[in-house]
């Protein structure tokens, strides 16, 4: 089941990617996925190593939105920042405690905050990231904490 | 025509981002500010320059491209910039606190002394 998924996702990718249909492309198409399952079965023995997508999709979705707001609100203010003849940067190290469960959303999160631009996640440490902001105001926490939750609302509880 | 005009604002407006995070690059004092600099680039730039372009292309396979290479670029960037930072913390580099935070975190400065040491074990 999961073969036939990847299949289908690799000949569709590559159908968009070269958008030329004569038979001797897609059949070359055809011919390097079938390579690539066949390796992709061949390193499965041996190790079981799948990544996990723990999301509610409509939730993420929803999220990358919102994250689209913060991006071009944290825009303007740097840009405010760089333009200004007096530069007035305040610059801060501070550690933001992450509540998600999954290897996943932690990515999510770390490049969210990396994403934004003032903040960018410079070390993670269990339980928290270490984040160096460039204009460190006292409202960067609670931003930080509202996007973690939120971030945590897009996971999904899974059993283990 | 109004397309046009919208993809137009779209680029331009991207150019005016890249631009700001070239002068940012420039203007501030330190690699930890210059970071963020470069991360308007990065964000900003990148996402209208690519907003405007899909427009130019309109509904082709061009687009779907643009797209697959923006979602692309909008995992690898920020992780790459972490790299970056991160590289630069683990080797000593230390930001230049803001006056009356220093040493109000402690974090980053433990975090000094444990990382040369977990290096010299390796």
């Amino acid at each position: 089941m999961r073969t036939i998924g990847v299949i289908i996702v690799f000949i569709g990718l590559w159908l968009l990617l070269s958008g030329i249909y004569k038979p001797l492309t897609v059949g070359l198409g055809v011919l390097s996925t079938l390579a690539v399952i066949f390796i992709m079965n061949r390193m499965d023995s041996i190790d079981e190593d799948h990544v996990e997508f723990h999301l509610k999709p409509l939730e993420f979705l929803l999220y990358q939105g919102w994250l689209l707001v913060e991006i071009a609100k944290a825009n303007w203010v740097v840009t405010k920042i760089i333009l200004s003849p007096s530069l007035p940067i305040k610059q801060h190290m501070f550690s933001v405690p992450y509540t998600q469960t999954s290897d996943l959303g932690q990515v999510i999160f770390a490049n969210s905050i990396t994403l934004t631009p003032g903040t960018v996640s410079v070390e993670t440490e269990p339980g928290q990231f270490l984040v160096h902001a460039v204009a460190y105001s006292t409202d960067d926490r609670a931003a930080l904490a509202d996007m973690d939750r939120r971030v945590t609302a897009c996971e999904r509880a899974t059993p283990a | 025509m109004v397309i046009e005009v919208i993809s137009w604002a779209f680029m331009l407006s991207g150019s005016f981002f890249v631009i700001i995070g070239a002068v940012g690059t420039l203007r501030f004092p330190d690699f930890w500010a210059r970071l963020h600099a470069v991360s308007i680039t990065d964000s900003a730039g990148v996402i209208l320059l690519f907003a405007g372009m899909c427009m130019q292309a309109g509904l082709t396979l061009i687009t779907v491209k643009l797209i697959i290479i923006g979602v692309f670029l909008f995992i690898t960037g920020p992780t790459a910039t972490h790299a970056v930072a991160n590289a630069a913390l683990v080797s000593g580099l230390r930001p230049k606190e803001a006056e009356g935070f220093t040493g109000v975190e402690p974090e980053p400065l433990t975090k000094t002394d444990a990382d040369p040491a977990s290096s010299e074990q390796r």
